[in-house]
C-alpha cells in the first residue's frame, strides 16, 4: 500500500489551461469569499461552480471520491457550529457553503494538473525560483520509495518482535520510533538525491532553459478574469441583499 | 592538453569521523584513459570518485589537504563537469517521465530548448532505452534505470565519466544490459573513464588501468591489470579485493536436509493495485541444517516470498505452515513476540531494522522482547558481539557504523533470539571480499547448528558457496525444476515436503 | 541540497499523515462528526516546517517545508483544494517569525516549542476565521489554547527531540544540527 501521485485526468478541457492560472483563479475564490460569511455570496458562488462543472469535464463519479471529505467535514462543521456558537441557522448553513465553494475549485486543478506542468508553470509564470520548483518535484519522485520504507520498516519492526498491542501510548511510541527511522532512510536518499542532482549540474547560479514550454494563452486570462467576476458578483449580490457582513474573528 | 585528473599529496577526512578516508594520495589520470578503481571497503574509493566530481567541498563536508585538481581547476569548481553514475538508480532519478530524466541535465546547461528533444531521444537510444518519452521512471527495472541515468550522461557528452559501483544493486541479467550500453559507449568515445567496482571479472575489457587504493593511505598498486594482478594478486586477495578467479568455490558438499521447518502450499500474494500476483502458486520447503538459495531477476517475486516465510506478509491465497514450533495460530497472525522467538529476519537495507541508541541495546531488543532473563540477555550480547566482532562499537550508535558493521550486526540481532529459522535478503551486497569470506562462513555455521537458512540473492558466488538447495523465481512463479539440490543443475529434486 | 532535503522532509511529513490517519482511522471518522476534536492532535500536521528549520537552519526553511508539505497534500488529492496551501503558508510563516525573532541563531528547545506554538496560533486563528467565527468566545479561546498547546508540544518539543535522535545517527552531518553531537 504505497502513497502515490494519483496520475491527473489529461485530455479533459480543464487540463488544458496553464496550470499557474488555474491555481490563481482557485485562489482569487478563496480570497473573494473569505471577506464575508453568508449564505448569499456563498450559495452564489457554489451555483456558478456547479454550473461550470460538466465543462470542466471531470466526471462525477472522479469527483465525489475525491471529495466525499469535503461534505463529510462541511457536514461536522456544521455540527460544531451549532454546538458551539450561537449563530443562526442561516450563518451556519453560510459556513458549510463557504467550505465547499472555497474547496471545489482547488480539487479541480489539483485532479486535472500534472505536477511536472505546475512547477513549470510556476518556474515560467510565476517567477518561483527553479531550484524550489524542481527541488520539491525531484523530492516528489520519491514518495512511493519512502512510502514503501514506511512498510519495510514496519514490517521489520515486526521482525524484531516488537510490537504495540493494544495500549494507545504504546502504539504512539512505536510510531514515533517509525517516523525516527523513516526520517533517517528519507534524509539518506534526500542526500543521495541531492548529489545526483548537484552533478548533473544543477546549480542556482546559471540560468536554466525548460524543455517544456507551459503557454498562456486568452483562454487563461479569461478563466482568471472569470473568476474575478464570480466573486465580485457574489460579494455585490449579498451587499444589495443585505446580507454581506465581514465576519469578526 | 594536461592530466584530467592530478592528485597531489591528496588527502580528505568526512566531517564528524576521527579517521582519515585517504591520506597522501598521488595520483595523475592522463586524458583518455579508463581506469578502474580498486580497494577494500573504506578504503576510500567512492570520497575519492565524490571529490573528482566536485561533491565534496571543504569545509562544509570534511577537511582536506593535499592538492586535487580537474582540468586545471580544483575539483569544487568542476561540479557539473563530469558525467557520474551513482550506485542507487532510484535515488538519483530525478524527474517521473524518462525524457524529462534525461531533459534535466541539459536543461541546467541552458542548452536551448528546441536541441533538447533530439538530443534526449539520441541519448535514449544509445544506451537501447526503447521507451516511450512519457514513460513513468518508477516503472523501470533497476538495470533500465541504471541506463536511462547513463543516457542521462550520455547527452551531456562530457569528457570524464565517473562511475560509482554501477552494477551493484541489480541482478545478473540488469548487469549484463548495464556493461553492455557502457562497453559500447565506451567504444565509440575518448572520455576519460574512472569507475568503481567491487566485483571486477567482467569489467576488465572496459579498463586499461587499475589503481588500488589503501584506506587512511593512498594508492596501493597501479598498473595494467593483468601485471597488477599477476604481481600482487595475493596481497590483494588478502586485502579484500575481489581479485578475478579468485571468488572462493563451494566451502562444502550439499547438506542433506534435517526436519522441514518452514512450508508453503500454492503460495500466492498479491499486491494491492497490481496487474499480477507477485508469488504465484509457489510451493517450497525449507529445512533445518540447509542452506536454500532464491533467486531470480528484479521483480521475480524473491523478497516477496522471503517475506511471506518470515510471516511478514500474509498470504493472498494458500498458506505458509511453520513446522517446527510456535503457537496453534496460522503463521501470517502470529505476534512478534512469538515470531521472534523462531525466525530471524535479515532485511536487504540493515538501517530499516535498526531501533535502540546503541549496538548493544540493539542486541538485546529481541532477547528481551521475546522473554529472556536479563543476566541471560546480557551473555548473549556479549557472545554475539565477539563472535561477529563488534565488541569495540558496543556503545555506538548502530547509525553510525561502517556499511559492513551495519550488516553484521543486523545478522547479529537476528541470531540474537536462537531462532529456528533464517531469513536473508541479499546480504552479501556491495561487500569486499572478506566482508563477505566472514558472512559466508558465519552463515555455514549457523546451518551447521541446524538453523534453516533461506537467502534470497542475485550473488551467483554466495550461491555456488553457500546453496544446499535453490529455488528459481521468474515473474512469481517457480522455473525449472523446483527447489534442487546443489547449484550446477544436479538431477535430484528434494522432497518438497 | 538544502532545497532537497527540506522538500524531501516535506513529502516525508505527507507519508506520515497517511500512516497517521491509518493508525487512528475510528478517530479519523469521530473527528470529521466533530472536527474541532482533532486539535489535540493538530501538532502532528505542523511539525515538518519546524522540523525543517530544525534541519536545515536557514531562513525560509520553516516556510518552504510546510508549503510543500501542503501542496504535496494537495497533488496526493485531497479535499480540500487551495486552502491547504493557504494554511500551509500561514504555518510555515508563523515559526519563521520566531526564529527569525532569535536571529537564527538559538535552535534550542525552548525556542522549538515557541516556534511550535506560533504554528499553532497561525492554523487555530485561520481557523477561526473560516470555519467558528461564529463561536462564543470561551469556547474560541478554549479552542485556540488546545491547538496552541498540542503544536507546542507535537511540533515544537517533538521535533527538537526528533532532530537531536536523528543527529545522533549521524545522518545529519552535511548540516550544522549533525555537528555539534558527538561522534559516538
Amino acid at each position: 500500500m504505497m502513497r502515490v501521485v494519483p496520475a491527473p485526468l489529461s485530455g479533459t478541457p480543464l487540463s488544458r489551461f496553464n496550470p499557474a492560472a488555474k491555481l490563481g483563479a482557485a485562489f482569487v475564490v478563496m480570497v473573494g469569499l473569505l471577506v464575508t460569511a453568508d449564505l448569499v455570496s456563498a450559495s452564489a458562488v457554489l451555483f456558478a461552480e456547479i454550473l461550470v462543472l460538466p465543462a470542466s469535464g471531470v466526471r462525477m463519479r472522479t469527483l465525489a471520491v475525491r471529495a466525499w471529505p469535503l461534505v463529510l467535514g462541511a457536514a461536522g462543521l456544521a455540527v460544531a457550529n451549532v454546538v458551539a456558537s450561537g449563530a443562526s441557522s442561516a450563518e451556519v448553513a453560510a459556513l458549510s457553503l463557504r467550505l465547499v465553494a472555497i474547496a471545489l475549485p482547488g480539487v479541480l486543478v489539483f485532479l486535472t494538473t500534472d505536477a511536472v506542468d505546475l512547477a513549470d508553470s510556476l518556474v515560467q509564470q510565476a517567477r518561483c525560483p527553479a531550484r524550489f520548483a524542481y527541488g520539491a518535484l525531484a523530492a516528489l519522485r520519491l514518495l512511493p520509495l519512502i512510502s514503501d520504507d514506511w512498510a519495510t520498516i514496519q514490517r521489520a519492526r515486526r521482525a524484531r518482535g516488537i510490537d504495540a498491542g493494544r495500549s494507545p501510548v504504546a502504539k504512539a511510541r512505536l510510531f514515533v520510533s517509525g517516523v525516527y527511522s523513516l526520517l533517517v532512510a528519507a534524509i539518506r536518499r534526500a542526500v543521495r538525491l541531492a548529489a545526483a542532482m548537484d552533478s548533473r549540474g544543477f546549480d542556482s547560479r546559471r540560468p536554466r532553459t525548460c524543455a517544456r514550454r507551459q503557454s498562456v494563452t486568452r483562454r487563461d486570462w479569461y478563466l482568471l478574469a472569470a473568476a474575478v467576476v464570480v466573486v465580485g458578483g457574489a460579494n455585490a449580490l449579498a451587499a444589495a441583499a443585505g446580507s454581506w457582513h465581514p465576519l469578526v474573528g | 592538453m594536461g592530466a584530467v585528473v592530478e592528485a597531489v599529496g591528496w588527502g580528505w577526512r568526512h566531517a564528524g569521523r576521527r579517521a582519515w578516508a585517504l591520506r597522501g594520495l598521488d595520483l595523475v589520470i592522463e586524458a583518455g584513459e579508463r581506469v578502474l578503481l580498486l580497494g577494500p571497503s573504506g578504503a576510500g574509493k567512492s570520497t575519492l570518485l565524490g571529490a573528482i566530481a566536485g561533491l565534496l567541498a571543504a569545509p562544509e563536508s570534511g577537511d582536506d589537504e593535499g592538492r586535487l585538481t580537474v582540468a586545471g581547476r580544483p575539483a569544487e569548481e568542476a561540479h557539473g563537469g563530469a558525467g557520474v553514475v551513482f550506485q542507487d538508480p532510484s535515488s538519483s532519478i530525478v524527474m517521473g517521465r524518462v525524457g524529462d530524466e534525461v531533459a534535466f541535465g541539459l536543461e541546467n546547461r541552458s542548452v536551448p530548448a528546441a536541441e533538447i528533444w533530439s538530443r534526449v531521444s539520441a541519448a535514449l537510444g544509445a544506451v537501447g532505452l526503447r521507451h516511450p518519452l512519457s514513460h513513468p521512471t518508477g516503472w523501470l527495472s533497476g538495470g533500465e534505470q541504471q541506463r536511462l541515468a547513463i543516457a542521462d550522461v550520455v547527452a551531456l557528452a562530457p569528457d570524464l565519466w565517473l562511475l560509482d559501483e554501477p552494477t551493484a544493486n541489480l541482478d545478473p541479467a540488469g548487469a549484463a544490459m548495464v556493461r553492455d550500453a557502457l562497453r559500447e559507449l565506451l567504444v565509440a568515445s575518448s572520455a576519460t573513464l574512472v569507475m568503481v567496482e567491487h566485483r571486477v571479472g567482467p569489467l576488465l575489457d572496459m579498463v586499461d588501468r587499475v589503481v588500488v587504493l589503501e584506506p587512511g593511505a593512498g594508492v596501493m598498486a597501479d598498473g595494467a591489470p593483468a601485471e597488477v594482478f599477476a604481481r600482487d594478486g595475493a596481497a590483494l586477495r588478502a586485502a579484500g579485493i575481489w581479485v578475478p578467479g579468485g571468488a572462493p568455490g563451494r566451502l562444502a558438499p550439499p547438506r542433506p536436509a534435517g526436519r522441514p521447518v518452514v512450508a508453503t502450499r500454492a503460495l500466492t500474494v498479491a499486491y494491492p493495485g497490481s496487474s499480477r500476483p507477485a508469488v504465484d502458486g509457489v510451493d517450497v520447503t525449507a529445512y533445518a541444517g540447509q542452506v536454500l538459495a532464491v533467486t531470480g531477476s528484479n521483480g521475480s517475486g524473491k523478497t516477496t516470498l522471503a517475506l511471506a516465510l518470515a510471516s511478514l506478509l500474509a498470504p493472498s491465497t494458500g498458506e505458509v505452515r511453520f513446522l517446527a514450533g510456535g503457537p496453534d495460530r496460522p503463521y501470517a497472525r502470529w505476534r512478534p513476540r512469538e515470531l521472534v522467538k523462531l525466525v530471524g529476519s535479515v532485511f536487504q537495507d540493515p538501517e530499516h531494522q535498526f531501533v535502540a541508541a546503541s549496538v548493544e541495546a540493539e542486541l538485546a531488543v529481541g532477547p528481551l522482547r521475546s522473554g529472556v532473563a536479563g543476566a541471560e540477555v546480557r551473555r548473549r550480547v556479549g557472545e554475539l558481539l565477539d563472535l561477529l566482532a563488534l565488541a569495540h562499537v558496543a556503545r555506538v550508535n548502530p547509525f553510525t557504523l561502517s556499511g559492513g558493521e551495519k550488516r553484521r550486526l543486523s545478522v547479529a540481532c537476528a541470531l540474537a533470539t536462537d531462532p529456528v529459522l533464517l531469513v536473508l535478503d541479499e546480504p552479501t551486497f556491495a561487500q569486499d571480499l572478506r566482508a563477505w569470506e566472514t558472512l559466508v562462513a558465519l552463515l555455514a555455521d549457523q546451518r551447521d547448528a541446524g538453523r534453516a537458512v533461506v537467502v534470497v540473492t542475485h550473488d551467483d558466488a554466495l550461491v555456488r558457496a553457500l546453496a544446499d538447495r535453490r529455488l528459481e523465481l521468474e515473474r512469481g512463479k517457480v522455473t525449472g525444476p523446483g527447489a534442487r539440490v546443489g547449484t550446477e543443475g544436479s538431477d535430484e529434486t528434494a522432497p518438497a515436503r | 541540497m538544502d532545497v532537497v532535503v527540506a522538500s524531501v522532509i516535506a513529502v516525508t511529513g505527507g507519508v506520515v499523515f497517511w500512516a497517521w490517519d491509518q493508525l487512528w482511522a475510528t478517530t479519523a471518522v469521530a473527528f470529521a462528526v466533530f472536527p474541532p476534536a482533532h486539535a489535540v492532535m493538530y501538532g502532528v500536521w505542523l511539525a515538518p516546517g519546524v522540523l525543517g528549520a530544525l534541519v536545515i537552519r536557514r531562513p525560509g526553511a520553516a516556510l518552504y517545508t510546510e508549503l510543500v508539505a501542503s501542496v504535496v497534500e494537495a497533488l496526493l488529492g485531497n479535499a480540500w483544494g487551495v486552502s491547504v496551501i493557504a494554511y500551509g503558508l500561514a504555518q510555515g510563516f508563523a515559526p519563521e517569525l520566531v526564529f527569525a525573532a532569535f536571529a537564527y541563531r538559538s535552535w534550542r528547545l525552548p525556542v522549538s516549542a515557541a516556534a511550535g506554538a506560533a504554528a499553532g496560533l497561525a492554523a487555530a486563528g485561520l481557523d477561526l476565521v473560516y470555519y467558528y467565527g461564529g463561536w462564543q468566545t470561551d469556547w474560541k479561546l478554549a479552542y485556540v489554547a488546545v491547538v496552541t498547546a498540542s503544536a507546542a508540544v507535537v511540533a515544537g518539543v517533538g521535533s527538537a527531540c526528533l532532530v537531536r535522535a536523528l543527529a545522533r545517527t549521524g545522518v545529519l552531518q552535511p548540516f550544522a544540527a549533525g555537528r555539534r553531537a558527538p561522534a559516538s
